[in-house]
């Protein structure tokens, strides 16, 4: 088998052309902006003092240790919002299943500073809950305060990448495998802890670590919560800052790159030497069970608390977009259409705009992701891990640093048939979405390949199909929950994504939803304005989200019915 | 930047034959402000110049000069329009801006004491603003505090928790208002007054429009914030109100022209009309609320509309701000202010806190004395901070190549922080056995 698959030149190929782009498209503009990082700013050559500086700075060290503490502390919790979730839906029959596994998926659209207000009006320590509470028990929870209120807060943004990555898996674990435990005497959590769980561990550790990686890099929830003391604000708030050079922004930039691919390692050797493939499956005959009455109740009342829990910061945001006043009260003053009479006035190309870019960037996300995990997973292709490991650095850089390197690197060149410089031309804002949404496509689609058997690509070879013939009737259909999975997460997020997209806009006309969002928050008067385009956003890509579900769901039972008649 | 005399003769001359020309068809301006504001000027410009179309580009003021400075070598934007006057100085020194100066009439040379345009003519001032005092009064009268009027109100501990205000490192307006109490109170003295009022804070937040976007929730009830925040907040509806307390300083608003603007003739045509009496009035419009710079436009101003250019108005004028002083230290300012106040934020208050309650205890009046001193004690001198070889270390880029610089800002900031640490742990400790 090794034989076969080593040295093939299509293989070869494809490599190579991932490595050009992730080259061209996320290494060179990176590094670029990363090399004040070694500059000795007073004499101007290269050094490593300024890695000396951090490990002797303490406000870093007690940084990052905030930030790993909150990166910890949030896998655990999102961990504990996601399995009800993701078991439930997947393994009983459960009505709504597919609208719950949609709504699981709305809190990553959190739309940008739109979203953080919101969660303030309801959150808040003068939130609604809070002032609900202190009239009627007299005391308040500070949600939103210090490093817990970035736990809580992160949890609710970015558990679906557990949910979404989970579910893939546990739908595409091989129901024989409970069945014979069944027989066996084992059940309930017994079951679960020694046989479903292990098997959906791919899904889960790619789900686990994309949280603690985006937790870890992500400046947006610290910075609205206004906690300095973490790693990533911390490199911002140097980099950011009006005519300061200061190289620390950029050393720490450096760091959360390199820890971000360590954790990468440190999760690739949870799964190591283990083979999480099942043969018999793919047909989608996954007999669901039925549930107890009692354990129907139980379950809906879980699953409801946990939706209305993780969905409020969109309830706030609704509230918001038709309110008129919100100001220290429990819901606004009064309700209005106006605002939305408003966004579809003046800015119907934000939308169209949204779409194709998401879309575009999504599908580049896909192919990427899809070939870089057969690669890792399929070839002997020398340093195909590097393809991963690169791929997945994304994480960490900041979307700024990755908009300013663009603009350094393709701004000397023209577009093609045309005398516009590329950095500006709206392609290049698909190619950095793209570039900053790639990991979670790949955490998704690596999960998807783990789980399907190589004997069943042998079982096609052997049967005189070629390796491209076998990749598109066997390899992908059977991983069409990952892909579905990787799809909706990079289009979602791509969908709201603003710092990167802010430094290359260069006309109003190629502008997102996102930089429709931040030009109407920059004033008192466009709150509103603002929350009815970030409902607009949310709706677009749950609506997507929605129907991607129902074709993947229509796909497997089409052939579970084809397999059924071949029986 | 001197120009021969006869390059400087081609220029004029190819400028006035351009100004006979028909005016280009399109502007780009690199904008921080508002969908509000923006939107009044471009459709009111664009229905005076028919056929011309202004493309709005809006990005945060910092996103603004990484953009001018990274597109520079292949410009397509004409105006940088932004408050910051620091924003404007960052570019000038990286000479991305060309010199303009509108034939405008009525604009005096000084708003307060600091001078409207810049003197070397590269940027101009068209707007003014000052820092007040804003606060939620549904919150205030929920949590029974008083109305705030003046600085030295908001270091009183009923306000403790109360107040918000973003990092001078993140917005130059707000770096002037910390620079304007330093050089009113004086170095160790206004650092002191500062820290009191920091002691107070509910928070510092990352965005300027993060205070008034606070205070419009209620998140926390009392901001120091630019007065168009606060005024332009009460217009759009929020139960909020600003003051201004003596000690404030008045800034300009700023405009300029980039270098190798593409459409160079509607750029300055752009500046002439926003310092036209049509121009100056759009400021007033209650979602806009920014102070004129020609004292002509008052008159049509609305009733109780702060006038800094009458004569008893106190706005701005308290301070004789030294634009040259609070140039040297800039970035050393700001550095300072993060490390003992951002970046120790919860140490602070908790020193604060304690010196507080001491001080309502009628605690032992020397102990509260000594646990004031170690919060305020500074870990430089002003005299450090105006050596040139000391602030150099917190300068972005060295001039030539034999400017001698010793030390680097992070290893500096670790020895302040050590020390400031320690005193704010230390403060807590007496303060805690004085009562």
């Amino acid at each position: 088998m090794t034989s076969k698959t080593h040295k093939n030149p299509g293989q070869i190929a494809l490599f190579l052309f991932i490595a050009l782009f992730l080259l061209s498209f996320l290494i060179i503009p990176v590094v670029k902006v990363f090399y004040v990082a070694f500059i000795d700013v007073n004499s101007g050559s290269l050094t490593l003092i300024n890695f000396k500086d951090f490990f002797n700075t303490s406000l870093f060290i007690e940084s990052f240790n905030n930030s790993f503490y909150v990166a910890t502390m949030s896998v655990l919790l999102a961990t504990l919002i996601s399995l009800p979730l993701a078991y439930f839906t997947t393994r009983f029959e459960f009505k709504g299943a597919i609208i719950i596994q949609s709504l699981g998926f709305v809190p990553l659209i959190m739309p940008p500073f739109v979203g953080a207000v919101a969660m303030q009006l309801l959150f808040g320590s003068n939130g609604s809950i809070n002032l609900l509470m202190d009239e009627y028990f007299g005391f308040t929870i500070p949600f939103m305060e210090g490093l817990n209120g970035v736990i809580f807060v992160q949890s609710l943004h970015y558990f679906p990448f557990i949910l979404i990555n989970l579910s893939a898996s546990l739908n595409n674990i091989d129901r024989s495998m409970e069945e014979s435990a069944q027989n066996l005497g084992s059940s309930g959590m017994r079951l679960f802890r020694r046989i479903v769980f292990p098997l959906a561990m791919p899904g889960y550790v790619a789900g686990a670590s994309l949280v603690f990686i985006k937790v870890f890099d992500d400046l947006g929830t610290p910075l609205l919560l206004n906690v300095n003391n973490m790693l990533a604000p911390q490199a911002y708030l140097r980099i950011s800052s009006i005519g300061i050079d200061d190289p620390m922004g950029y050393v720490i930039a450096v760091i959360l790159v390199i820890f971000s691919l360590f954790a990468m390692w440190i999760a690739s050797l949870a799964l190591k030497g283990k083979d999480y493939s099942t043969v018999q499956k793919g047909g989608g005959g996954l007999a669901k069970r039925k549930m107890r009455p009692f354990e129907r109740i139980v379950a809906y009342f879980i699953v409801i608390l946990i939706l209305l829990t993780v969905l409020s910061p969109h309830f706030g945001l609704t509230l918001l977009s038709f309110g008129t006043i919100w100001s220290y009260s429990v819901l606004p003053d009064g309700f209005t259409p106006d605002h939305y009479v408003e966004i579809f006035a003046e800015t119907p190309e934000f939308m169209m705009n949204t779409l194709l870019y998401a879309s575009l960037a999504a599908t580049i996300d896909i192919i990427l992701g899809t070939s870089i995990a057969y690669l890792v997973l399929r070839t002997k292709i020398r340093f195909r891990y590097w393809l991963d490991y690169a791929a997945m650095a994304a994480l960490a850089v900041p979307g700024l640093v990755l908009g300013i390197g663009y603009l350094r690197t393709f701004l000397g060149a023209s577009i093609p048939f045309g005398d516009a410089p590329l950095a500006t031309w709206w392609v290049m804002l698909v190619i950095a979405l793209s570039i900053r949404r790639l990991p979670y496509a790949l955490r998704a689609c690596t999960s998807a390949l783990q789980q399907v058997s190589r004997s069943l690509e042998e079982a096609a070879e052997n049967l005189g199909a070629n390796k491209a013939k076998t990749i598109q009737r066997i390899v992908l259909p059977l991983m069409s929950g990952g892909l579905l999975a990787g799809f909706v997460t990079s289009f979602a997020t791509a969908a709201v994504e603003l710092s990167a997209t802010i430094m290359l806009v260069s006309t109003e006309s190629d502008a997102p939803l996102a930089y429709g969002i931040y030009v109407f928050m920059q004033s008192a008067a466009g709150r509103g304005p603002g929350a009815a385009l970030g409902m607009v956003a949310v709706l677009i890509v749950g609506l997507g989200t929605y129907f991607s579900h129902r074709i993947i769901e229509k796909g497997r039972r089409e052939r579970s019915i084809e397999n059924n008649n071949q029986k | 930047m001197k120009l021969p005399f006869k390059s400087l003769l081609a220029v004029s001359v190819i400028a006035a034959s351009m100004s006979l020309q028909a005016m280009e068809n399109k502007l780009v301006i690199v904008t921080s402000f508002p969908k509000d504001l923006t939107k009044e000027f471009k459709s009111a410009f664009e229905k005076k110049n028919p056929g011309l179309k202004i493309e709005m580009l809006k990005k945060k003021t910092t996103a603004g000069i990484k953009y001018i400075q990274e597109t520079a070598s292949n410009n397509s934007s004409d105006l940088f329009w932004a408050s910051a006057p620091d924003a404007f100085e960052v570019l000038k020194g990286d000479s991305l801006l060309a010199k303009y100066t509108s034939p405008a009439k009525g604009i005096p040379k000084n708003v307060g004491s600091y001078p409207i345009n810049d003197p070397d003519g590269y940027y101009t001032g068209f707007a003014a603003a000052g820092y007040g005092i804003m606060w939620n009064t549904r919150y205030l009268s929920a949590k029974k505090l008083p109305v705030p009027a003046q600085w030295a109100d908001l270091t009183d501990a009923v306000y403790h928790n109360h107040v918000g205000m973003s990092a001078p490192s993140r917005s130059g307006t707000t770096h002037l208002t910390v620079e304007t109490l330093l050089q009113g109170n004086g170095w160790d003295k206004g650092w002191a007054r500062w820290k009191q009022i920091a002691g107070n804070f509910k928070t510092v937040t990352a965005r300027s429009f993060g205070v008034p976007d606070g205070v419009n929730s209620g998140s926390f009830g009392v901001g120091i914030v630019i007065d168009f925040f606060g005024l332009s907040s009460k217009g759009s509806g929020f139960p909020v109100d600003f003051v201004y307390p003596t000690t404030t300083a008045l800034v300009p608003a700023n405009i300029g022209v980039l270098n190798n603007a593409p459409h160079p003739q509607a750029a300055k045509a752009f500046i002439d009309f926003l310092l036209s009496d049509q121009g100056q009035s759009i400021l007033l419009n209650k979602k806009i609320r920014r102070l004129p710079v020609n004292p002509a436009t008052y008159a049509n101003a609305p009733a109780n509309f702060p006038n800094p250019f009458k004569a008893d108005s106190t706005i701005g004028a308290a301070v004789n701000f030294d634009v040259k002083l609070s140039k040297s230290r800039y970035n050393l300012v700001n550095s300072m202010f993060d490390v003992m106040i951002t970046y120790r934020m919860d140490d602070l208050r908790a020193a604060t806190k304690a010196i507080q309650d001491a001080e309502a205890a009628n605690g032992n009046k020397e102990m509260i004395a000594e646990a004031r001193a170690l919060v305020a004690a500074l870990p430089i001198t002003e005299a450090q901070a105006a050596d040139p070889a000391f602030s150099g270390i917190f300068k972005k880029k060295r001039k030539k190549a034999t400017d001698k610089v010793t030390g680097r800002q992070a290893e500096v900031e670790q020895q302040w922080d050590t020390m400031v640490k320690a005193n704010y742990a230390k403060a807590i400790e007496v303060a805690n056995k004085a009562h």
